[in-house]
């Protein structure tokens, strides 16, 4: 089917998928198995300008005025050979989103070029206590002279401890609730700023997964993004904009999975034929394409309207785009794995890594139940506005 | 300004190469076209040494250059999303029929135009598998050369040192300048195209470089310039598979045993 | 140049129309009709027409009396005074076409302190041994060595000129031809004199997909390169007879070079050069693990011989490039190629399909490999290759 990209969105299209197919695929589960991080197939993606599709022109990048769009398209291709790779991207688009959203002119002007040319961020919300409940946070960012100190360990960072940009969310005033948060860009290496054990995962295991540990870590006041007490804003305006992003990335797993499927179903032969001549797989395979395409639809819809108009009611449906393709992708990987039978569940096949990968999307950047609270209370909002 | 000029060639998908039974003859209708393999290497070296020299705060140019049908200004275009700065299509219906003389001929022909310091070509194309031109554009030229190229070990304003692979070894040459090489696939790893040259590509003005444009008499170009002659294609004798054997692998190792005892292998 | 149909010949079958390029040929009334300003000369039309009712004709003449040009030379490569295998074979073809001639066939060795290359090669049925002795020819350099011998050409006139498809053939030999405005054929399978008194060249095009029959009807001398084991290996001289040793003068003005050679060192992994050997035993993907070539190398051992790859295994970082056997890497055609876990994708047959006997192991009944493979094993090569290297220990040891 045909989305109608620009000629530009195609380029990016097809120079992802190149960097898929010949550098990510044959490596995908090398890495799987050894954790570790791909900075080779990191250094082609930047090599490729892929960086620069969420960037706008002003800062060294090549946005076109399309950054959702442009980093779904980039994500959905780099997804569909390895979802933990296509990570290192997606993740530093996401620690971007804060600087491109509350950023000055002069933040803009210092990171956002280095980050068109590779250079990886991070967003770190999350903590121990602190996950669907991201209100509960309790790093601190205590002011001091011209410099805050923070204090506090944040969880389950992605591109922890390989991105040089951390976009950083901690309490400045305990006693202002949600409007006491403030977001601050903190860099690699600042004296004060660690890094805890890296994750063993599930799925997504070539993407880094690591605690950042805060004591007494001092930066300078203007690394604060925004006006003081607004970080829980921008990390919500964030979530808008980042959510079909990471439907993009369930999106690509998704369709890696079923292409894997649709080959298999061609090649394996049972009772004399290959197993895809028999109805009840093609229409597994039927239900697992909708789904995805339906998926796709929708992901690219939210993107579009988002790059066109920066809506402000746009939270319930990025919530749908990352909900709906996550459990896309969890049902299509289970189904794809089950087409391939006993040799879906062996290592020595490439489907069951997709089963793994596809989960954490039902799970981070908002639980599915997150979403689909979301979703709710936008609907009920909706009617009471008598809309 | 160093100037580089990478040769490509614009060949068949070979997975796709099909014969005509009746007229043994290749159908090229429908056909996919690529960069001959064995030049992405070479236009991947060319623009390694224009990013090391660029470090150096030295500039220089890459410019590939093709000779082929008008479709392989294609071919051009897609070195330039790989790093090439310009492309230069050598096309005319007088190259037509070239054979590996007549083709070293007037690439070397365009190359003098040029003026480059550094020539890189692929090892052979994987259609006529000859690997003749590279060298024999460095004698019509009267350049220096170096086959088989697997490193750049260093380079300055007056020579080249290369690491060569030979059947036996390496050997370490130092080539001056100006000079053609051709590279084989250990030398690096290609990358692939980046945005930046896709818009690049999709720009880029590519001038049609005909015999008179490059000075190239006649009876120097072409069939009237092709010493060899083909005179007729056929369809090699197929191979077909033989025996299958199947079952438990001390049975299968045993009969193989036996196979290659008759064979006198062992 | 002119392109012309013969009437008598055509019968309006449609096959050239077909294969016309630059869509040039209409069948008007059963008679072939050539369009002329659309045609480039390419020849498929000649080629496809069975019944050779279709003739270009091109104005050329040859420059010079071709007469004067007899003999046929083999380039007796040479590495540190060694003559290279290859040399041997060729001896044998140049023998053949030389006799088809009634002509002397004579091998020319250039480098330095020579005698016991040309002992080595006196055994063999050769006319006459040249000799160009020189310390600046030693070692092999592009520019000295095409030079020379395209000076030697224009001054002894050889008809035909052979030389091994090595890295140095087919490094300074294009440079020969363009000097002598002749024609160079690579990679040779088949050489014949044809009626008309040529050398035919029959070599394999598109990665073996398709073969050529070459020739070169106006200049000299007609020059072709062979890979090794390609042609058997000569018979040695059954007359008694001793070639002639003639030491030609080197000529200094002709070693002028832009080349420096440094340093040369030997590949040290002491497993046998694909290219050379007469067994090889490949892997791929399907070993699994790299370490896994070790098995492979066991089972080349016993046999005596190398240790081939298929392009996956060498981009994986499993086994060094020079290992690599397919379109991007060697062609090989040893007496017997065993390939273990390959699938057989098109590139890779490319390579080796020349092989005398191919083996394949492989776990998938399906795998294309087995569609050229003389004897199919389907079965895990990893349980079957150890197992078959104990028997084979286990047969020797008994006799």
């Amino acid at each position: 089917m045909d989305y109608f990209f620009t000629e530009e969105q195609q380029f990016m299209r097809d120079v992802a998928k190149e960097i898929a197919e010949k550098k990510i695929r044959p490596v995908a589960a090398h890495y799987d198995e050894t954790g570790e991080f791909p900075w080779p197939e990191v250094k082609a993606m930047a090599e490729a300008d892929l960086f620069r599709v969420f960037i706008d022109e002003k800062y060294e990048g090549m946005s076109g005025g399309t950054p959702i769009t442009n980093m779904c398209i980039v994500t959905e291709e780099l997804s569909k050979a390895c979802g933990g790779i296509s990570l290192a991207f997606a993740a530093t688009g996401l620690g971007t989103m804060p600087i491109l959203i509350s950023g000055s002119e002069e933040q803009k002007e210092k990171y956002l070029p280095r980050i068109a040319s590779g250079t990886l961020a991070a967003f770190a919300l999350t903590e121990a206590n602190a996950g669907s409940d991201a209100s509960g946070i309790q790093t601190r960012a205590v002011e001091d002279g011209d410099s805050f100190i923070l204090n506090g360990t944040k969880q389950w960072i992605t591109n922890g401890g390989e991105a040089e940009i951390y976009t950083v969310f901690a309490v400045t005033d305990p006693d202002r609730g949600a409007r006491g948060v403030s977001a601050f860009i903190v860099e690699k290496d600042t004296p004060g700023f660690t890094f805890g054990k890296k994750e063993d995962k599930l799925g997504i295991r070539a993407s880094a997964t690591r605690e950042l540990i805060f004591q007494d870590c001092r930066i300078p006041a203007e690394n604060m993004l925004g006006r003081r007490g607004t970080g829980f804003f921008t990390a919500m305006k964030t979530f808008d904009m980042s959510r079909p992003g990471v439907g993009a990335q369930a999106l690509g797993i998704a369709q890696g999975a079923l292409d894997l499927a649709v080959q298999y179903s061609r090649q394996r032969k049972q009772f004399g034929q290959p197993i895809s001549s028999f109805q009840g797989l093609r229409f597994m395979l039927a239900d697992m394409a909708m789904k995805v395409e339906a998926a796709r639809a929708l992901i690219y819809s939210v993107a579009r309207w988002l790059d066109k108009c920066e809506p402000k009611k746009a939270a319930m449906y990025s919530a749908m785009a990352k909900c709906f393709a996550s459990d896309t992708a969890m049902e299509v990987t289970v189904n794809a794995l089950q087409v391939f039978g006993g040799y879906g569940y062996m290592k020595e096949y490439p489907i069951e890594k997709y089963m793994r990968d596809a989960k954490i999307t039902q799970i981070y950047e908002g639980t599915n139940q997150i979403q689909r609270d979301e979703i709710g209370r936008g609907l009920i909002a909706a009617a009471a506005q008598g809309n | 300004m160093m100037k580089i000029v990478v040769c490509i060639k614009q060949v068949p998908q070979t997975t796709e190469v099909k014969i005509d039974p009746e007229t043994h003859t290749l159908i090229r209708e429908g056909v996919d076209s690529q960069i001959n393999p064995f030049d992405l290497y070479a236009l991947e070296e060319g623009v390694r040494v224009k990013e090391r020299l660029e470090a150096e705060g030295e500039q220089s140019v890459v410019i590939a250059l093709s000779m082929g049908p008008p479709q392989a200004e294609e071919a051009l275009r897609e070195a330039i999303s790989l790093g090439a700065d310009e492309g230069i299509l050598l096309s005319d219906r007088a190259f037509a029929g070239s054979d590996t003389w007549a083709t070293s001929y007037a690439l070397a022909k365009a190359i003098q135009k040029i003026e480059p310091q550094l020539v890189f070509c692929g090892m052979q194309a994987i259609d006529g598998d000859t690997g003749q031109v590279g060298p024999g554009i460095a004698v019509h030229l009267d350049y220096g050369q170096a086959a088989y190229v697997a490193k750049i070990e260093s380079l300055d304003k007056r020579k080249i040192v290369v690491k060569r692979l030979l059947e036996n070894g390496y050997e370490t040459v130092a080539v001056r300048l100006p000079a053609v090489l051709t590279v084989v696939k250990e030398i690096n790893e290609p990358r692939t195209p980046s945005l930046r040259g896709k818009m690049n590509a999709k720009k880029a003005e590519i001038p049609i470089w005909k015999a008179a444009d490059i000075g190239a008499p006649e009876d120097k170009i072409g069939l009237l310039g092709s010493p060899t002659q083909v005179i007729k294609v056929f369809c090699p004798p197929r191979r077909e598979g033989g025996e299958k054997w199947s079952g438990e692998a001390p049975e299968l190792a045993d009969k193989l045993a036996e196979l290659l005892k008759e064979m006198e292998v062992i | 140049m002119s392109i012309r149909v013969i009437k008598d010949k055509c019968n309006g079958c449609t096959l050239c129309e077909r294969v016309c390029p630059q869509g040039g040929i209409t069948i008007v009334d059963k008679l072939a009709t050539i369009a002329v300003e659309k045609c480039n000369f390419c020849g498929a039309c000649v080629s496809a027409c069975r019944f050779r009712a279709i003739t270009i004709e091109i104005d050329k003449q040859p420059k010079e009396d071709l007469t004067q040009y007899k003999d046929v030379w083999v380039f007796g490569e040479q590495w540190r005074g060694k003559i290279a295998p290859v040399v041997f074979e060729l001896i044998n073809a140049g023998r053949q076409l030389a006799d088809a001639r009634s002509s002397k066939l004579a091998v020319i060795v250039l480098g330095n302190n020579l005698d016991e290359a040309a002992a080595e090669l006196s055994d063999y049925p050769v006319d006459k041994i040249f000799l160009y002795e020189s310390p600046e020819l030693e070692d092999y350099d592009p520019e000295r060595y095409s030079r020379v011998l395209a000076d030697l050409c224009r001054e002894l006139k050889p008809e035909i000129v052979l030389a091994g498809a090595t890295t140095t053939g087919r490094s300074f030999l294009s440079g020969v031809a363009i000097r002598l405005y002749t024609g160079l054929t690579a990679d040779c399978t088949g050489l014949s004199i044809g009626e008309d008194g040529l050398l035919h060249q029959v070599r394999p095009a598109f990665g073996g997909n398709i073969m050529a029959e070459i020739v070169c009807p106006y200049t000299r001398p007609q020059m072709a390169t062979v890979r090794h084991k390609v042609i058997p290996v000569s018979p040695k001289s059954s007359d008694g007879k001793k070639p002639e040793v003639i030491r030609l003068t080197p000529k200094p003005q002709l070693f002028q070079s832009r080349s420096e050679i440094l340093d040369f060192v030997e590949r040290v992994d002491g497993h046998v050069n694909i290219v050379e050997a007469d067994v090889i035993v490949s892997g791929g993907r399907g070993i699994q693990d790299p370490s896994n070539f070790a098995l492979l190398e066991e089972l080349a051992d016993a046999l005596g011989g190398a240790v081939g790859a298929s392009r996956a295994a060498v981009d994986a970082g499993w086994i060094p490039y020079a290992h690599q056997v397919g379109q991007t890497g060697k062609t090989v055609c040893p007496k017997l190629y065993i390939a273990c876990g390959i699938s057989g994708a098109v590139q890779h047959l490319a390579g080796m399909s020349s092989s005398d006997t191919i083996i394949a192991i492989n776990k998938d009944p399906n795998a294309p490999i087995f569609q050229v493979a003389d004897y199919g094993i389907v079965g895990d090569c990893l349980e079957i290759v150890p197992l078959l290297t104990k028997k084979i220990a286990a047969m020797r040891g008994r006799t």
